[in-house]
């Protein structure tokens, strides 16, 4: 028999708990955890997930703004080299990625914040594996320093977040 | 809205249409036109200005304000609407994905520790602290690593800037602590965010004790010398861009014999039309042993800008008029394309990308520093 913790409900302000950013292809990634959905494996909730068509999307402005509006961390997720539903998509992703990983090390964001991964429909326990390893070590890593401790980033629906992600992101 | 128009001048418009005649992008081929936000302006129409896209498209080059016989600022009036359309939920398409206006509001925000230094070299002498003047280094070091694609050297003429302290015997205050200057947050709308970096910096420099301020980048400068002033408090800065300051120190420097070489000079549209600075750039190529400078048909007041200033705008149109401003470049004959200000670097450089037409409009580009330190007396081996 297994028995079952029910967390105390408790009256002073809740911990902090780390906020990570997914971003994550329609093809591969998306179903991946999709996979990891259906199989019920448990994984860290830590997460709000924005899916993209590919991963070549998903430019430094995408990284940057979720940053900016207090993310802790960002997760970059597309198909396997080979898997790519657009051929070479995901070679884009690795170029995009690459630039924004640069600047992310010249604003001084620790390194650790941002993650590129390939996850595939089948992988539902990798994704299950890779945001419960990420999730911790952001939750390391702490609070991001980008938000000042007296304004909380406010938790905008998924459906306002994709379009808040997206907002300002024409080219 | 009464003030607005009070404060630019825009009154005074007698409807004679110069401004939308003389606009780069309304002769590039866009429907824009500058005098229908004077005459919507002058009408009080706020709702119709706040909402309209091609606010943002002004290029804020000043040619038109340049141009125009009722001395209408034009410039101006754009910078205030665009405040007043951000604040109706207007904003700019933001090339680039909004990255570029992301990184500068997560420097507003702060909270980080820049790693922005990495480029010093063991040759370059600079003090992190304290001296008396604070050499500005800007963005350079952010465009280099966001631009990969474009293999820019922005950070050479930055380079080339702290050797020419040097070699005037000056060690300038170079600091892990500088944040962006906020240009374009403040040329987007963004005023609040441009405030929080203006505050920053300003008090950066006052406690380093430095009385003068140096900038390579003709933005930096309109900002330090223009957009600050209202949060100085008092403070004051002697500031200047490279160009002035190498044109009083022209004879302290040992030139060698130089390279011969034909250079032209594009006007950065900050340097030139807002801030009135021509004349120290041309003395300091002349002076260089062995620059011929070649100059284009449009130069000076007349210069055509590298349309995209400010992050907020680029298309079909912005291409056109850098197609057409290299193709004027590369009609002087000169070897190289000097300019004064990394932005009309970043975009000269993404119109030579172009498959197509590249090769009819490719040049060398430089910076400023970067010609006169290569003329220096010992330098011509290294470069």
């Amino acid at each position: 028999m297994t028995s079952v913790t029910v967390p105390k409900a408790s009256t002073g302000p809740s911990p902090w708990e780390p906020r990570i950013v997914v971003f994550a292809c329609n093809w591969c990634s998306y179903a991946g955890a999709d996979t990891a959905g259906v199989s019920r494996i448990q994984h860290q909730p830590n997460f709000r997930m924005i899916r993209v068509m590919c991963s070549g999307r998903i430019q430094p402005g995408f990284v940057f703004r979720a940053f900016e509006k207090g993310a802790d961390g960002v997760l970059v997720s597309g198909c396997h080299f080979g898997d790519c539903h657009y051929i070479f998509g995901n070679e884009r992703a690795v170029e995009q990625f690459e630039k924004t990983m640069n600047v992310v090390k010249l604003l001084g964001i620790d390194d650790g914040r941002l993650r590129l991964e390939w996850i595939s429909a089948a992988e539902g326990v990798r994704f299950a594996q890779v945001i419960d390893e990420f999730t911790e070590q952001v939750r390391a890593l702490g609070p991001s320093p980008l938000v000042e401790p007296e304004k909380p980033m406010e938790s905008p629906s998924s459906v306002d977040q994709d379009k808040e992600m997206l907002r300002c992101s024409s080219s | 809205m009464q003030q607005l128009v009070k404060d630019t001048n825009a009154w005074a418009c007698y409807d004679c249409g110069k401004c939308t005649a003389t606009c780069p992008i309304s002769r590039s081929g866009a429907a824009y036109s500058p005098r229908r936000h004077v005459l919507a302006s002058n009408l009080g129409h706020r709702q119709e200005i706040a909402t309209d896209d091609s606010l943002f498209a002004c290029l804020t080059c000043w040619l038109c304000d340049h141009r125009c016989p009722a001395e209408v600022n034009y410039t101006e009036l754009v910078l205030r609407l665009r405040e007043l359309a951000r604040g109706q939920g207007g904003e700019p398409e933001c090339p680039h994905g909004g990255a570029l206006q992301s990184v500068m509001r997560m420097m507003a925000s702060g909270g980080t520790q820049q790693d922005r230094l990495g480029w010093l070299d063991d040759g370059l002498k600079t003090d992190p602290k304290e001296g008396a003047l604070f050499y500005w280094t800007g963005c350079t070091v952010y465009y280099d690593a966001f631009f990969p694609e474009f293999e820019l050297n922005t950070l050479d003429g930055t380079r080339a800037a702290i050797r020419l302290f040097n070699a005037l015997g000056v060690t300038p205050i170079v600091s892990p602590e500088e944040r962006c200057c906020g240009h374009d947050l403040l040329w987007n709308g963004d005023r609040a965010n441009f405030e929080a970096l203006a505050r920053h910096n300003i008090k950066l420099v006052l406690d380093s004790g430095a009385t003068e301020i140096v900038t390579s980048c003709a933005e930096c400068l309109r900002t330090w010398k223009v957009d600050y002033q209202p949060y100085m408090e008092g403070a004051s800065f002697h500031v200047v861009h490279i160009t002035e300051y190498l044109a009083e120190h022209l004879d302290e420097l040992n030139f060698g014999a130089g390279e011969a070489r034909r250079v032209t000079f594009q006007d950065p549209c900050r340097l030139g039309r807002h801030l009135g600075i021509f004349d120290p750039p041309r003395q300091v190529l002349e002076t260089v042993p062995g620059i011929e400078l070649a100059e284009m048909g449009r130069t000076g007041a007349n210069a055509a800008c590298c349309a995209g200033g400010t992050w907020s705008n680029c298309d079909k149109f912005a291409k056109k008029i850098q197609v057409d401003r290299l193709r004027e470049v590369r009609s002087t004959g000169a070897d190289v394309l000097v300019t004064a200000c990394p932005k009309c670097q970043i975009h000269f450089q993404c119109a030579m990308k172009d498959p197509n037409i590249g090769e009819e409009i490719s040049i060398e580009m430089r910076d400023v520093a970067e010609v006169v330190v290569a003329a220096l007396d010992g330098e011509e081996t290294k470069s």
